[in-house]
């Protein structure tokens, strides 16, 4: 088993000095395999830590104590063999479309050579026509694809994303999942979605983990195990839907302001 | 005026029965044929005043005379070229009182100085006085004009580089930031002509302490604001670059220098008007050209209507220089104002 797993997070702690001199503790002592090409998604109210393990794994920010590696390689900072989506805005203004998703390459310095790829994800996308628009004349959910395409042109080993269709309307997000979808069977590239959408989680995930908040803990890892394509409105679908929200809710059993489901 | 504005502008929304819509459009037409005329009629009128009028002042005014008839061709030409578009017309009517007014404007002026020496020589000169200048003085005021153009250019281009390369160095880097960015606040807000003396000591010539005033007056709004723009880049673009596997020279050109890119515009049109400032009094303190030179060397010999004239050059070349520079800002910052689809 553990010669599939492409990322290891082992004893990981993170603690943050906020600004009124209190210490929160955003991860205690997380452990977590990702395996070979799932899709896994990360939930949990705000403040459990799950954006804090996102920016970990892509070696935005390190560990305290613990660590993680990929393909056996200890992570220590940020690189193009994880993908990283932003939740909205992460687009450079003063590139078009087809700039944007070319900065994947021109970054590391290898566009010459794959240039041809730009026009073939623009087309997976869906947004051919778009190639010259700026950010600013697209709506939320295409640039939220730019952004996929973008991290994915330079064919990382995982890809993470940090409640992408967060700031989406209901049908540009169930269309976007769809599009997630696809492209992950295209190209078989490990997700790892961080999300407070429990619908969201079951409709796309080969495995849930449910996280809680002070100290950020793992409390439970949920195998999905429906088939594929998923129907939202069938029995099972409903069942763990609703398992999920009632662990949520014990999860939470101190009253939180700011609980998001 | 405005009243026939809007009715341009509705005109395309008339309501759709054919006969109405034709018929709006002919009162359009016929409105704007009257506007037209109307702008020309001032231009005209101070072409009769010229024509008509005997000379108090000894004063030739083939110059001034062929310069109206030029106008009057122009914007007619200007009418007819805007006739077939329907943005070209509106603006072409928003500007009718303002020519008229101009045209009158001349009229009086040309009245009260050339005609009937109302204004008193030689501070007042009337129109066809100054305008004569442009011909009777043509190669010296052409050298002159050329000598600030030139002045203008070096000055300002390197003041702009070297701006642009301390901001990025400010921007970039905390040390030089530490030690370079008090002292250009400090240097920054002493008017460039106050080293004048200094300048004109150091420099063999009185052509390079010009540049060397106005490319110091450009450097510091300049390199003030590409610093700031560099700064106020979002950290999420930094991250992104940084997981697409960006390196530090990437980050540095391709997402702060981009983010800079409107501040630095700011501080290029800041450092425009202060640049005029610096040219024309350096060249009325120490060169030996320029347009600045010209008006001192004028005025020494009381000929104000060659100073009136070269203040005219002035806001024409300077008008020029500033409209090519937000030119190139339009074009650079696309991105921003969405004119391109």
């Amino acid at each position: 088993m553990s010669s599939e797993n492409l990322i290891e997070i082992s004893s990981v702690s993170r603690t943050y000095v906020r600004t009124d001199e209190n210490e929160v503790e955003a991860l205690k002592n997380i452990s977590l395999s990702v395996r070979k090409g799932e899709f896994l998604s990360i939930i949990g109210p705000s403040g459990c830590g799950k954006t804090t393990l996102l920016r970990l794994i892509a070696g935005l920010d390190r560990p305290e104590a613990g660590k993680i590696t990929l393909e056996g390689r200890e992570i220590t900072a940020p690189g193009p063999q994880r993908g990283y989506v932003f939740q909205q805005g992460s687009l450079f203004p003063w590139l078009t479309v087809e700039k944007n998703i070319a900065s994947g390459l021109k970054a590391r310095g290898v566009y010459q050579e794959h240039k041809g790829d730009v026009a073939r994800f623009i087309d997976l996308i869906g947004l051919n026509g778009f190639e010259k628009s700026y950010p600013h004349q697209i709506s939320g959910g295409m640039a939220q694809r730019v952004a996929i395409a973008r991290a994915l042109i330079n064919r990382p080993a995982a890809l993470l994303l940090d409640e992408p269709m967060g700031a989406l309307d209901a049908f540009t997000r169930a269309d976007l999942q769809d599009k997630l979808l696809e492209l992950w069977e295209k190209n078989g590239t490990t997700m790892i979605l961080v999300t407070h959408d429990v619908d969201e989680a079951v409709y796309l995930s080969d495995r849930i983990v449910i996280m809680t908040p002070r100290p950020g803990q793992i409390s439970e890892i949920l195998d999905v195990g429906l088939s594929r394509p998923r129907n939202r409105g069938t029995e099972e679908f409903m069942a763990l839907r609703g398992k999920i929200l009632q662990k949520l809710h014990l999860a939470s059993s101190v009253p939180q302001p700011e609980y998001v489901i | 005026m405005s009243q026939s504005f809007s009715a341009v502008k509705n005109s395309g929304a008339a309501p759709a029965a054919g006969r109405g819509r034709l018929l709006e459009r002919k009162r359009s037409g016929g409105r704007y044929m009257g506007m037209v005329l109307l702008s020309l009629v001032g231009f005209a009128a101070a072409e009769a005043v010229s024509l008509a009028v005997p000379d108090a002042q000894g004063v030739d005014d083939t110059v001034y005379r062929f310069l109206l008839a030029g106008l009057i061709l122009l914007y007619a030409g200007i009418a007819v070229f805007s006739w077939f578009d329907e943005k070209r017309r509106a603006r072409f009517l928003s500007r009718v009182s303002f020519r008229f007014a101009m045209g009158l404007l001349l009229a009086v002026w040309d009245l009260l100085s050339t005609k009937t020496g109302i204004l008193p020589l030689p501070f007042f000169p009337g129109p066809s006085q100054v305008t004569a200048v442009f011909q009777d003085d043509f190669a010296f005021l052409l050298s002159n004009t050329f000598y600030s153009l030139r002045l203008f250019f070096f000055g300002f281009f390197s003041g702009v580089v070297l701006g642009v390369g301390t901001g990025i160095l400010i921007g970039w880097f905390a040390k030089v930031n530490y030690w370079v960015f008090p002292a250009l606040k400090l240097t920054g807000v002493i008017p460039a002509v106050a080293w004048m003396p200094f300048a004109l000591t150091v420099f063999p010539t009185s052509f390079l302490a010009g540049v060397f005033l106005i490319a110091i007056c450009a450097w510091f709004p300049v390199a003030f604001m590409t610093a700031q723009g560099m700064a106020s880049t979002h950290k999420v673009y930094f991250e992104v670059a940084k997981t697409l596997g960006a390196k530090q020279s990437y980050l540095l050109f391709h997402v702060a220098l981009p983010n800079a890119v409107p501040q630095i515009f700011t501080g290029i049109s800041t450092a425009d008007g202060l640049a005029f400032t610096t040219l024309v009094v350096s060249e009325m303190m120490g060169a030996k050209g320029g347009l600045g030179y010209y008006i001192n060397w004028a005025k020494a010999w009381s000929s104000y209507y060659k100073v009136y004239a070269a203040i005219i050059i002035m806001a024409v070349l300077f008008s020029l220089i500033m409209k090519a520079i937000t030119l190139i800002q339009k074009r650079l910052l696309v991105w921003q104002r969405g004119i391109v689809k």
